[in-house]
């Protein structure tokens, strides 16, 4: 517990040392701005709301956004050779994979609460369900821990993070896009059994984060974002033992 | 108790290659090992599975006691590694680094910083401590990583080619580190370089192609050389026929002709036994009034015994 709070430390303390954490979160603003304002219509709608005009970006966004955090995580340790520093440290390698999960979740969290001006601005000018908003952050933080933890563990196959990169995208974008109706109405036409279509379709972040960001908080979403990131990290520490000659 | 660090038959297969084929040595308190080899020869691997960073194909490796591959964490804690290159994280500043190393070797707090500010005096990096560890020139680099190996005070140090890459002085400096270091702790350095094993270690184990092919004194390892006992002699031009003659009838010798320097001629006396040849030789230079210019007792070239060891043919 102690050595991973002490990764946990270094971990986030690093996203802050260089600019790219400070341009990562500018960015990651100015395309929630741009999106709310301009492709949602947050005015035209006349309601004071998040959910349909901000929220809902939310999983395409990340399937850019969150790669670009993930990517360096085992990567760049593995190019420098720090890896070789860290494992030689007496510390066991699940406390190295959750803390530098959690760190950098924390970091996504952190760019997700500097949205709060948007925030502010519906309440002030509506009465909006700050339940509803609460539940959907919740979502949103939720989605990126387990698009996180699918970079982490990509960024764990390379060296190069671009690579990564690239690789968590796709990797990213499977899991959203069997939600998405369209796709899921393909699916449906081309596979004869619903039993199959069905569980495509809830592998999908899409349909567990829009449960969550209407407010209704299921326990069943919960679990499912909770061992997707298990599983994820698990296989994380697998490849790491793999690869850490290499 | 055993020795602090006991290999046993140490294995390391890559694929098709192996990088260490079964090696064996026990190390002691108060050694200094050099670990010697051409390169690909299989040190970093072996210290690679010392330290606990690959698991080995066969065989073991315990530190203190504890094995470790079985119980990983207790012989990490006895160990201060420096892996081959100082890896460091370029965004660092030396004082964060070494705060992060040691709030994992346990210390936090006034414990923490006492412990740094020692390290950051004994490796001299005070004038460096906030500038990002990407802008050191590559000498306070190597020292940064010493400074992460030795800050809990370790019983036992493993560094992979500590001086590999720094200038004269900078090898100098660390080398006197090192030094300093060798009394109550086990030392395991990595290098190609011969002199730093005769300047540094208490022992020496050469290392080729994955075995080892001598485990010996720096000392021993000269007497190995054909020219172990030789003597160099120097003779002004005019007398060079005459002492030609009187070497050729020191028994069981070969004598060969060196390079002149300022006007003398040289020539080298070595001997099949290598034995001491250098009384008889003055003698009999004393007898008959050679016109010398210097003598020199060689204790063997190193480079020399290295080459024919490590180059095996198989
Ligand atoms: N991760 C690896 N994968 C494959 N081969 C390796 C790996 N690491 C080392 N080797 C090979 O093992 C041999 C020994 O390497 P190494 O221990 O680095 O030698 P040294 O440190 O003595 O120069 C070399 O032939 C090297 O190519
Ligand atoms: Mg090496």
């Amino acid at each position: 517990m102690r050595n991973t709070i002490v990764l946990f430390k270094r971990e986030l303390a690093a996203y802050f040392t260089t600019p790219v954490a400070y341009v990562f979160i500018c960015i990651f603003l100015l395309l929630c701005g741009i999106l709310t304002f301009y492709l949602g219509g947050f005015y035209d709608r006349g309601e004071a709301t998040l959910g349909p005009s901000f929220f809902e970006y939310h999983p395409i966004l990340y399937i850019l956004l969150i790669p670009a955090i993930s990517m360096r995580l085992w990567a760049e340790e593995r190019k420098q050779g720090t890896i070789e520093l860290l494992m030689t440290l007496p510390v066991t390698l699940p406390q190295l994979v959750l803390s530098k999960f959690l760190a950098s979740w924390a970091f996504a969290g952190i760019a997700l609460a500097l949205t709060f001006p948007l925030w502010l601005t519906v309440n002030y000018l509506g009465d909006p369900d700050n339940g509803v908003i609460l539940a959907s952050y919740l979502a949103s933080w939720l989605m990126a821990g387990g698009y996180l933890a699918m970079g982490a563990f990509v960024s764990a196959i390379t060296k190069n993070q671009v690579i990564a990169f690239v690789l968590s995208v796709i990797v990213c974008l499977l899991f959203l896009i069997t939600g998405v109706p369209a796709v899921g109405d393909f699916l449906a036409s081309v596979i004869p059994s619903d039993t199959v279509v069905d569980a495509l379709r809830s592998f999908s972040f899409l349909s567990h984060f829009s449960s969550i960001a209407r407010g209704v908080i299921d326990v069943r979403d919960l679990v499912f974002f909770a061992s997707l990131i298990g599983v994820f990290l698990f296989m994380n520490a697998v490849m790491i033992e793999l690869k850490k000659a290499d | 108790m055993g020795a602090m660090i006991e290999i046993k038959n140490l294995e390391k297969r890559f694929g098709d290659i192996t990088a260490v084929a079964g090696v064996s040595f026990n190390v002691e308190r108060g050694e200094v090992l050099g670990f010697l080899g051409p390169n690909g020869a299989g040190k970093s691997t072996t210290m690679k599975m010392l330290t606990g960073f690959l698991d080995p194909s066969g065989g073991a490796a315990l530190v203190g006691g504890h094995d470790i591959t079985a119980d990983p964490l207790a012989a990490k804690r006895l160990l201060g590694y420096l892996p081959e290159g100082a890896p460091l994280y370029p965004d660092m500043t030396p004082e964060s680094f070494l705060l992060f190393i040691a709030g994992i070797r346990g210390y936090s707090g006034d414990e923490a910083r006492r412990r740094v500010a020692d390290v950051v005096a004994k490796v001299s990096l005070q004038g460096v401590l906030r500038q990002p560890i990407e802008t050191l020139s590559k000498g306070f680099k190597r020292r940064v990583g010493l400074a992460q190996a030795i800050l809990h005070d370790p019983q036992v140090l493993v560094l992979d080619e500590p001086t590999d890459g720094l200038d004269p002085n900078q090898k100098h400096e660390v080398r006197a580190l090192i030094r300093s270091m060798a009394k109550d702790k086990v030392i395991i350095l990595s290098t190609h370089i011969l002199e730093e094993v005769e300047a540094l270690c208490t022992r020496v184990i050469i290392i080729a192609k994955g075995r080892m092919v001598i485990d010996c004194k720096p000392s021993e390892l000269a007497a190995r050389s054909k020219w172990h006992n030789a003597v160099r002699i120097d003779v002004e031009r005019e007398d060079a026929q005459r002492v030609r003659s009187g070497l050729g009838e020191i028994h069981a010798s070969a004598v060969e002709e060196l390079e002149s320097r300022n006007g003398c001629a040289s020539y080298l006396v070595s001997t099949k036994d290598r034995r001491p040849i250098i009384s008889e030789i003055s003698q009999r230079a004393q007898a008959e009034k050679w016109k010398l210019d210097g003598l020199h007792v060689e204790h063997g070239r190193l480079d020399e015994v290295f080459r024919e060891l490590t180059t095996v043919p198989n």
